[in-house]
């Protein structure tokens, strides 16, 4: 079996000490994960993490059902085989000239992303999309020296009206 | 009328049925003791170690099937009960566990005896708590409680801040539950079922892998209805002895590492495997590898993040074993595996790991079987861990239901004494044999003293080989004989139980095995023998750690000793 990206979603519940239990939980198992966000849901009192685990189709359902057997996670699917929406949000600081300012500009608005701050030497963009997006726009901006970059993880709903 | 922290807390644990409660107090459990008084209903058990604490409440829930409970002070209290809670995670065992916290308004200010416990049981906990609110004390207290008994069972700790002990609230105990991350699957799909049994009824060489779930599930009657319709040989796990018995021609004894050669050919050879209530531990399977190369498997366990962890598995059944059971066997079909069954009496004959050898050496196997015999299998086991542990694994027959005690996960030495206590409070009724190490009982030998003031009848046989006896047996065979550091000076553990108060003797040759045993029945109270055994005595067969299970060994002074006369190796 082959290692492959997946990407569980959890509902957990909104209390002291459960991004502790779960980050315990991978390390002591040794998952990889790459990435985990976690943020306020649609429910009062709980809130959706979204895990990007590494590994075969058998360890990544080893990982969601030794998650799910958290007391303060409530459900936990992975999501990978469906349809679904995710998207990353980065803040990248660049270096930035009066001469290469404009280019850095145009770059940003091919990829619709946003200059947040702008500062004597560099220049702060705000990009948001799937992780290939925000990859590229780095990939491009590094020619001009990316001095700070802050990226939140990927966040993923499943498509359709459904949950 | 408004009750304090330390009074719901004892109110909350008659509610939840406790009658008795293992520790040792300190600063941080000042206020529950002093209300104990109140509650002539909780029965407290003074230990002399916190690990004593927590063996004996996991000794006391294996025994009565209730959560044992256990409670410490904060720090050095709460640490010491670590090794404890460990261990019942490890087997699965219902436990509560009560620390003290320091005062809230001090937490994480590293104030005296603050430790983080609820931190550091994360990964040996079921679920744990740090209240931090009087009124959500009672709540946690049914929650714990309904988490550690349902399911797969295990421990849960409860970490309350000293100022919650003091604190007044309305006692209001919850009727129920509210979890919505916590869902039991108590019945198994019936499409399951039926592909189970399907299986089943096609096999040629079924092998039944018995563990401990069957125990935890009760489901001895199921289970023993479910190998004969099939008529399927069984092989246990460590903690799945005493499920099925041990006299019954479809028994094999124990799988594994230190496995009979007959069980281990068996699950080898095996056409199908039915896993029921176990995990695939490395210590029963061997190398996971080249484990039944030719067996589907059939796996049935209450938690579903066991089916396929270490093995894949061609049908999971999950759900409750006693559940499950009771629907296959309205399902399978009643079979006779005639073929089968005289390959297997083949390898029973082939692999004699039931005999002792003929010796006038005082050999451990020989007084395990003797006690077996005095007690005719009606007596709680309860072991160390190492040789002590496999000797009665392999050499005790259990025919009564649930008689094994033994820490199969962790292995913790010392478990022995303090679980054996747990053991005979909560079944005050039965003969309780604590089967001990001379170097396990030395991790909590202190726990004599408990025995002697709580009036704790148990007998207790010191499997006396001079050695850390299992690690010297691995230095045996796999590092040239280099006994480094295991051998042991030991103190007259008879002198020691005296000075308990407790009476002991001393044997050092076989005919003075069955007079001492004798005399430890008859004695009313505890007794200690101290069985000065067979120093390098090895438990055989062993299959050498990374290899195969059908690659065990037996040494050649056995098969030269059975070769010459025949009858040396006698079945006792
Ligand atoms: C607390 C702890 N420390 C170390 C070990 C490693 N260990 C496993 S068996 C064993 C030897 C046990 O010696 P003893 O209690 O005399 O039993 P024997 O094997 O001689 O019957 C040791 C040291 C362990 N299981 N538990
Ligand atoms: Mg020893």
């Amino acid at each position: 079996m082959t290692d492959t990206k997946h990407t569980l979603v959890a509902l957990v519940e909104d209390k002291p000490g459960v991004l502790n239990r779960v980050a315990s939980l991978f390390r002591r198992r040794s998952f990889n994960i790459e990435s985990l966000a976690v943020g306020g849901s649609e429910h009062p009192g709980l809130s959706r993490m979204t895990i990007v685990a590494i590994g075969d189709s058998a360890q990544v359902e080893q990982v969601r059902k030794q998650l799910e057997k958290l007391i303060n996670v409530v459900k936990v699917a992975d999501i990978t085989e469906g349809d679904m929406v995710t998207r990353e949000l980065a803040l990248i600081k660049v270096k930035a000239t009066a001469s290469t300012r404009s280019e850095i500009m145009q770059i940003v608005s091919i990829f619709r992303a946003n200059i947040v701050d702008v500062a004597p030497g560099s220049v702060t963009v705000e990009v948001t999309g799937d992780e290939d997006k925000v990859n590229s726009l780095l990939g491009l901006l590094r020619d001009f020296g990316v001095k700070e970059v802050s990226r939140t993880g990927r966040i993923a709903l499943t498509r359709g009206s459904g949950s | 009328m408004k009750k304090t922290g330390a009074q719901i807390l004892c109110e909350s644990l008659i509610k939840e049925g406790v009658e008795v409660i293992f520790g040792i107090l300190g600063g941080s459990v000042l206020p529950i003791y002093d209300t104990f008084p109140q509650y002539p209903e909780l029965r407290h058990i003074l230990v002399r170690h916190e690990q004593g604490a927590a063996h004996a409440a996991d000794g006391y829930a294996r025994a009565t099937h209730k959560a044992g409970v256990c409670i410490a002070t904060s720090g050095p209290g709460a640490t010491n009960l670590v090794t404890g809670i460990a261990c019942a995670y490890m087997d699965s065992v219902p436990m509560v566990a009560i620390t003290g916290q320091v005062a809230r308004p001090v937490i994480g200010k590293d104030a005296f005896q603050e430790i983080d416990i609820t931190g550091i049981t994360i990964p040996i906990t079921k679920h744990n708590y740090l209240v931090t609110d009087v009124t959500e004390l009672a709540r946690t207290v049914k929650e714990a409680f309904h988490i550690a008994q349902t399911g797969r069972p295990g421990p849960v700790l409860i970490d309350i801040p000293r100022d919650i002990q003091q604190e007044q609230t309305d006692f209001v105990y919850p009727d129920e539950v509210d979890l919505p991350g916590y869902r039991v699957i108590s019945r198994g799909h019936p499409a399951q079922i039926k592909k189970a049994a399907r299986l089943i009824d096609e096999a040629d060489k079924p092998v039944i892998i018995a563990g401990r779930g069957i125990v935890i599930s009760q489901a001895y009657d199921e289970f023993q209805e479910f190998a004969e319709k099939a008529q399927i040989p069984v092989a246990h796990t460590l903690l799945g002895l005493s499920c099925f018995p041990g006299d019954h021609i479809l028994g094999l004894g124990m799988m594994g590492m230190h496995g009979t050669g007959c069980a281990n050919m068996a699950v080898q050879n095996a056409d199908l495997l039915i896993a029921i209530g176990m995990r695939f531990d490395d210590r029963a399977t061997a190398n996971t590898k080249e484990f039944a190369p030719n067996a589907r498997v059939i796996h049935i366990d209450i938690d579903p993040a066991e089916i396929g962890k270490n093995i894949p598995v061609d049908v999971p059944v999950v759900g409750d074993i006693k559940s499950v059971l009771t629907a296959l066997n309205e399902e399978v079909e009643k079979r006779e595996h005639v073929d089968w069954l005289s390959q297997i009496e083949q390898w029973r004959c082939e692999y004699p790991s039931q005999d002792i050898r003929q010796t006038g050496e005082l050999l451990p196997q020989y007084v395990i079987r003797q006690i077996c015999e005095a007690t005719q299998g009606d007596a709680l086991m309860v072991t160390g861990v190492g040789q002590n542990q496999m000797f009665v694994a392999r050499y005790f027959t259990f025919t009564k239901p649930d008689s094994l005690i033994s820490a199969g996960g962790l292995g913790p030495m010392g478990f022995e004494l303090p679980a054996a206590m747990g053991v005979k409070i909560g079944r005050p009724e039965e003969v309780v044999w604590c089967v001990a190490g001379d170097g396990g009982f030395q991790m909590t030998i202190q726990e004599l003293a408990t025995i002697t003031q709580e009036n704790i009848a148990v007998k207790i046989a010191v499997m006396n080989n001079g050695y850390l006896g299992m690690v010297r047996q691995w230095q045996e065979l796999f590092y040239e004989r280099r006994y480094v550091d295991t051998k042991l000076w030991n103190p007259d553990f008879v002198r020691i139980a005296e000075a308990y108060e407790i009476p002991g003797v001393r044997v050092k040759r076989r005919e003075e095995v069955i007079p001492a045993i004798q005399k430890a029945m008859k004695h009313p109270g505890a007794f200690l023998i101290d069985f000065l055994i067979e120093p390098e005595e090895n438990i055989y067969p062993i299959v050498p750690p990374g290899e195969c299970l059908a690659r065990f060994f037996e040494p050649s002074r056995t098969e030269t000793w059975k070769k010459k006369s025949g009858v040396s190796i006698t079945e006792f």
